[in-house]
């Protein structure tokens, strides 16, 4: 075998290469074709589907028909996304620069949720955000909430499940970035004089967490104006406290490949997911991903829950060539999961 | 106004402007916030563990009515569920091992060698991860249903075996070379010298260099095996796992004993990290 290796040296990478390849090309690269052939076809499960090219009509029907869920599913997985940077970050700055001999602790700890069952933790929250439950049982006692208000069915409720449920997607990628950020840099921009507080640091804080509670009210009809000015107020003084200007100019740019690997890793499973909106959610608040299981299993309509979920994987792979085409795929995949 | 450097002189000694409060902030404030954070992350394992010692009235499991020891004390007594667990625990045993050992070899392949195709290889390893978990299952499941006329191909334990080991490659491939990316590749150039063959370096040097990344891409493989739902619901067929069994009793109300199971999963994985990360740290300073 040394000496046959030796005379085809070349053939090594693909001897190594060929088993896991050719499994990932037989279950997930024909599968994806034989998805976009199912588009195109018309019948049923006990008949037998059949190709015709004038089936295209699955897509333009069905786009129309569920742009909403479609629009629904670009918004949560948004905000979703937002939410995630917003809570991650600061907890990711705060593992890489203080985390000290605990560093290694409280990843674990990040991780931890993801040692039991996802359907299991989403439950959790039904249980966490019920009429009566932890949350609003308590402050509907003192009577500072209606008694009808609610959070559980709620847009809110599918948004903050999926927050929570990807939210270690966002962490890791950002502690990995924030991790390399070398801290003499930082050091020599304080030296150079880039002050602790940066002047703007306030105003800027405000404006975007303001901006973002307008536009959740805005989306949610919520009571928006008090909203709005409680995350600036908030938004504001995090930024006066706590964003210096050697942190805007100097790890804040360098940790940014790490935020949108995160972004994206966050983004891609929120967009499909269909559990949260399932368990969390009412049915208003259906996703893509709802409307696809549905057709595929138990409705048994393939060729039209092909066409959705053709389109869906469509979509994202462009967001993901694009972003690979700008940043390169190195940092998402050596930042994935755990 | 002197010259700059006397002025970052003049700084030092008291600190940074706003000295005080900006100590204070950097100092507890992110603390607070990272404790808030990780009470955030747990309260729903929490809840899990809390509610597996629940004692409800009806069949929901949502309101706590006290507490008892009876489902701990008989976890599998729901009629399906023990069949479940063994199957999901089979199935991440094997999907784990098959997927390692696959992971593996295309690791070795693109950290050792230089080939043509090495692009294309990254792309493919890449895509499945960056496909959502349904559109995964979808394709699979039309790719079953193209095959053979009706009553076309039937979903079984043998279909979910094949999604879970296609969807593990690729984690174990950027666990796997994580590790081998900081090789030190004379190691093995010195056993060759010693006249160690391919065969022997590799056993001998490699194999227990990279054991430790190996073992971490199993760990990671068999956790993301064992909790799978979306991928697992197309490709299952009437076959039940564990998260299908959870998700076909949440509509009627969900049996304690899942809890219990939860717990006895999160504790078993917390625990068999934390044997490997101790293990690691001891071999390492030992």
């Amino acid at each position: 075998m040394g000496t046959l290796l030796k005379r085809h040296r070349w053939i090594a990478p693909y001897a190594l290469l060929a088993p896991g390849i050719l499994w990932l090309l037989a279950f997930y690269v024909y599968p994806a074709f034989q998805m976009f052939i199912a588009s195109f076809w018309s019948g049923s499960l006990e008949k037998g589907f059949t190709f015709s090219l004038a089936n295209y009509t699955n897509y333009t029907e069905t786009i129309n028909q569920f742009a909403p869920q479609y629009l629904r599913s670009i918004v949560y997985a948004g905000a979703a996304t937002v939410l995630t940077f917003l809570i991650a970050y600061p907890l990711a700055y705060t593992i890489a620069f203080k985390g000290g001999r605990y560093k290694n602790l409280l990843l674990f700890l990040v991780v931890a949720p993801f040692f039991t069952s996802f359907l299991l933790r989403t439950i959790s929250w039904k249980i966490i955000l019920g009429d009566t439950g932890i949350l609003l049982g308590p402050i509907k006692e003192l009577g500072v909430l209606p008694e009808d208000f609610r959070l559980l069915a709620t847009p809110v409720a599918v948004i903050s499940g999926i927050t929570y449920n990807f939210l270690p997607f966002m962490t890791l990628p950002i502690y990995v970035a924030v991790e390399k950020v070398d801290i003499r840099l930082v050091e020599a921009a304080r030296d150079l004089y880039a002050g602790p507080w940066r002047p703007g640091g306030g105003i800027a804080g405000a404006v975007v967490a303001g901006g973002l509670a307008a536009v959740l009210g805005i989306v949610f009809a919520w009571p928006w104006p008090i909203l709005a000015a409680g995350a600036a107020l908030i938004g504001g003084a995090v930024g006066w406290f706590l964003v210096s200007e050697s942190f805007i100019r100097v790890t804040f740019p360098l940790s940014l490949p790490g935020v949108f690997a995160g972004s994206l890793l966050t983004f891609i499973p929120a967009i499909g997911d269909y559990v949260n909106a399932e368990f969390l959610g009412n049915p208003d608040t259906r996703m893509i991903g709802n409307v696809i299981q549905n057709k595929f299993l138990t409705q048994n309509d393939y060729p039209v829950a092909s066409a959705l979920s053709f389109t869906l994987m469509a979509a994202i792979l462009i967001v993901v060539a694009v972003y690979a085409r700008i940043l390169g795929t190195e940092e998402l995949t050596t930042t994935g999961r755990v | 106004m002197g010259p700059a450097g006397g002025t970052v002189a003049a700084r030092r000694p008291g600190g940074r402007p706003g000295g005080r409060l900006a100590r204070l902030t950097d100092r507890y404030l992110l603390l607070v916030y990272t404790g808030l954070a990780v009470i955030y992350l747990l309260l729903p394992v929490a809840i899990i563990v809390l509610f597996s010692f629940n004692n409800p009235a009806g069949k929901s499991n949502f309101v706590w009515q006290g507490f008892t020891l009876k489902y701990w004390l008989n976890p599998l007594g729901v009629a399906g569920l023990g069949d479940a667990v063994w199957l999901s625990l089979a199935l991440a045993f094997l999907s784990t091992i098959i997927a390692t050992i696959l992971g593996t070899l295309v690791a070795l392949a693109l950290v050792r060698y230089s080939f043509r195709g090495r692009g294309a290889t990254n792309s493919l390893i890449f895509l499945p991860m960056a496909t959502p978990e349904i559109v995964l299952g979808a394709s699979l499941l039309t790719m079953f249903v193209s095959i053979g006329s009706p009553p076309f191909f039937p979903l079984n334990f043998f279909t979910i075996l094949l999604a879970h080991i296609m969807f593990n490659i690729s984690y174990v491939v950027v666990t796997v070379r994580a590790r081998l990316a900081g090789f030190p590749r004379h190691l093995e150039e010195a056993a060759m010298d010693l006249f160690a063959n391919e065969w022997q370096t590799f056993w001998k040097v490699t194999f227990p260099l990279i054991l430790p990344g190996i073992i971490a891409a199993a760990l990671l493989a068999f956790s993301l095996s064992i909790d799978d739902f979306v991928i697992t619901n197309f490709t299952a067929g009437k076959t039940q796992t564990f998260p299908l069994f959870i998700y076909a009793k949440a509509r009627i109300g969900i049996p304690v004993q899942v809890n219990v199971i939860g717990t006895l999963i999160f504790v078993v994985a917390v625990g068999s990290v934390g044997i490997t990360t101790l293990a690691q740290r001891r071999s390492r300073s030992g």
